[in-house]
């Protein structure tokens, strides 16, 4: 067996048995206990409209647009004005947790909106994130039966859908929401989105649109409360 | 695989091939760039180093057991893992895999293991269409040849070269349509791959990571493409290999927090996914299986040798981005799946002892490529191990016996201080002479080989020692 085979070869290679119990002790502390590694960045706690600023600012690094709203219920037709001006189709398909499906989709009666996986077809597929990060303007969906993963990466626009209040400093702390709003349990995937797909393999020149989607737009709504509450 | 001879043949031809120059001066001079500004943006970078070495050492001492609570989370969650000792298990599991399913089409995205294993020649002669769908590797894919970096494998073309083979492999498209811009071709091959992303069977992604504590893969790509192999065939396979274990997402994020930085500058790819086993029950969508197929391949050796730190390498490519040697010749010369100061020390213990322990005579041993891996693996000193390996199994052959004779007369020198800076001092003064005015030498006794290619820079005149001992009396009359 291949198994056995390769646990003996490496017990071997690190002159160990596979009883002893300091490290079986190391390995079982770990990971009940993860340590706390340094980002690399300032570490100084920030507000929630530092936090937001920032986000943004890496945001557009990464070339994505940024649509911002004061309230959720703008957002469906603050999307249709987005689609116009890029002069897109006004039809998406979209998920339908809870944020979704409560938005007020008749202001925007021009915009045919679907549910769903996405089809070959589809244009624009619109997504709600659990969390964006700000250090690098990463945005974080988790997949599951009301948040197809395939509306992320099959159509040529995806538009993600972001509450202010979401927004955290690091990776770690955004890996802790999912698991919250997961009930504990991993999704199939956890997509970390940083700008919309691109490639740099023919002639060294960056083109967006590689085999996901050619723009990434994110909604940001809530910002007006989320720096009353820094203030 | 090379051996010398093959190599100095490689070497050779890159050097005198014209297109393969002009792409090897600007690609990796944009990674190197693109690496170093965002460095300058993150405070902490260096001591992201040190941690990201820490945890990979740290796993290392203890992987036989990670990789067991890898095995049971990832059960756990759903998959099936699969063990291989070498490229043949490997192939034979994933080909059971395809024919369990039935499957026609394949498709899969980038994965270095799957080059090792040379998997995707295996599964076409099995009869399937296996298509690579990162687009340096379809390219690679249609012109039948091999990447020539770990990351940019197609680093080596030119945007001509990329119309050309799209005219030759895609005829159902009109003759006389514009591919004259990167954009054009991209949109054709999205097209064309569109096409194989909806209709495949199987699909096969490798991974940057596993993740101990739940079981996970995390598969980074800036395309998209893993994403669509992963989620659209009703059979998702991860082919990865026994160093990838990372214990805790905890120990994960300063190795994602290095690895793009340290590969194309940016702070991170646009697709990072955590993938944790076939879809849930309520789910829509996603693969029906999920198997993960983990490779040892001469891995286990390493780890029992001191050539262990090699082990904690992520695959960023920023080595070979710095490599004087790398950016001369390109990938394709060494001859062997990874390329650069990584593939000179990795290749030889992959491919078997002597096959291919030669290519660490290419390297100046500058040492950029150890001062810039975000793992901190001692790259200079490995490659030394195994120049001194592959030169005490060579005979007295005509070669030998020259490099012999010069490193005896080196170490007589090396050994008596006087002599050599006697020695020193007379070859600075004649070299600086014959340098003239323009300081560079056209031709150099015993480094023809060097001046053919390039001028070799003449001494200043002085010798380090001389220029030292001047700076230290300098210092000592600064003093007050």
């Amino acid at each position: 067996m291949s198994r056995e085979h390769i646990l003996a070869r490496v017990r071997e290679a690190l002159s160990v048995h596979g009883k002893d119990r300091t490290r079986h002790r190391a390995v079982a502390e770990r990971l009940a206990q993860p340590p706390h590694h340094p980002s690399g960045a300032d570490a100084t706690p920030m507000s929630p409209d530092r936090l937001a600023a920032r986000f943004k600012v890496q945001l557009q690094r990464v070339g994505a647009d940024l649509v911002e709203v004061a309230r959720e219920d703008d957002i469906p037709s603050a999307i249709a004005n987005y689609l116009v001006a890029r002069g897109l189709p006004l039809c998406l398909r979209r998920g339908s947790t809870g944020p979704l499906t409560s938005l007020p989709w008749q202001a925007a009666p021009a915009l045919t909106v679907d549910t769903g996986s996405a089809m070959a077809g589809d244009a624009v597929g619109l997504s709600h994130a659990v969390a964006g990060v700000a250090e690098t303007g990463t945005l974080v969906l988790a997949s599951g039966p009301e948040s197809p993963v395939t509306l992320a990466f099959l159509p040529e626009t995806h538009i993600v859908v972001l509450s202010a209040g979401a927004i955290v400093s690091r990776y770690e702390e955004a890996l802790e929401i999912v698991l919250v709003s997961c009930g504990g349990r991993l999704p199939r995937t956890v997509n970390l989105v940083t700008g919309a797909s691109r490639t740099g393999d023919i002639g060294a020149k960056i083109v967006m649109g590689a085999h996901g989607p050619r723009r990434l737009a994110v909604v940001i709504y809530g910002t007006d409360t989320a720096s009353v509450g820094a203030r | 695989m090379t051996n010398p001879a093959t190599f100095d043949a490689a070497v050779a031809a890159a050097l005198a091939d014209e297109p393969l120059q002009r792409a090897l001066a600007d690609v990796p001079a944009g990674f190197v760039a693109g690496r170093r500004r965002a460095r300058a943006e993150l405070p902490g970078f260096e001591r992201l180093r040190r941690t990201a070495r820490d945890v990979r050492d740290h796993t290392l001492a203890h992987l036989d057991l990670y990789l067991e609570a890898f095995e049971a989370n990832a059960t756990g969650a759903g998959s099936k893992v699969h063990w291989a000792s070498n490229g043949e298990d490997a192939r034979r599991i994933i080909l059971d895999i395809c024919h369990n399913a039935n499957a026609r089409i394949v498709t899969k995205s980038k994965s270095m293991v799957s080059e090792e294993i040379e998997l995707r020649g295996h599964l076409e002669n099995a009869s399937l269409d296996v298509v690579e769908t990162d687009l340096g590797e379809y390219l690679v894919q249609i012109r039948n040849e091999r990447p020539s970096h770990i990351i940019a494998p197609a680093i080596h073309l030119r945007v001509s070269d990329v119309a050309d083979a799209f005219r030759v492999q895609h005829p159902h498209l009109p003759a006389d349509r514009d591919l004259a811009t990167p954009e054009a071709m991209i949109a054709e091959a999205r097209e064309v791959l569109r096409e194989k992303f909806l209709t495949a069977d199987v699909g096969i992604t490798g991974a940057n990571f596993l993740v101990a504590e739940t079981g996970s893969a995390i598969v980074v790509t800036n395309e998209g493409n893993a994403d669509l192999t992963m989620s659209l065939p009703k059979v998702h396979i991860v082919l990865t290999s026994i160093d990838k274990v990372v214990p805790t997402f905890a120990d994960a994020w300063p190795l994602l927090r290095l690895l793009a930085r340290s590969a194309t500058g940016q702070a991170l790819s646009a697709y990072t996914t955590i993938v944790t086993g076939p879809r849930r029950q309520d789910d829509g969508e996603g693969p029906e299986a999920c198997h993960i197929v983990i490779l040892d391949n001469g891995r286990t050796e390493l780890l029992a040798s001191d050539l262990r730190p090699v082990l904690r390498c992520i695959r960023c490519g920023a080595c070979m981005n710095h490599c004087p040697v790398y950016c001369s010749i390109g990938g394709h010369a060494y001859g062997s799946v990874y390329p650069g100061p990584i593939g000179a020390v990795l290749s030889p213990a992959l491919a078997g002892p002597g096959a291919t322990a030669h290519l660490a005579e290419a390297s100046t041993f500058c040492g950029r490529c150890e001062e810039v891996c975000p793992v901190e693996i001692p790259l200079v000193s490995m490659l030394r191990k195994w120049r001194g390996r592959d030169f005490s199994r060579l005979s007295a052959d005509q070669a030998s016996r020259r490099r012999r004779a010069l490193l005896r007369a080196w170490a007589f020198l090396a050994a008596r201080p006087r002599a050599y800076r006697i020695t020193a001092r007379l070859c600075a003064r004649v070299l600086a002479a014959l340098g003239g005015s323009r300081g560079r030498l056209r031709r150099a006794p015993f480094a023809s080989a060097w001046t053919r290619y390039r001028d070799l820079p003449a001494p200043q005149g002085r010798t380090f020692q001389e220029l030292w001992a001047r700076r230290e009396q300098l210092d000592r009359t600064d003093q007050p």
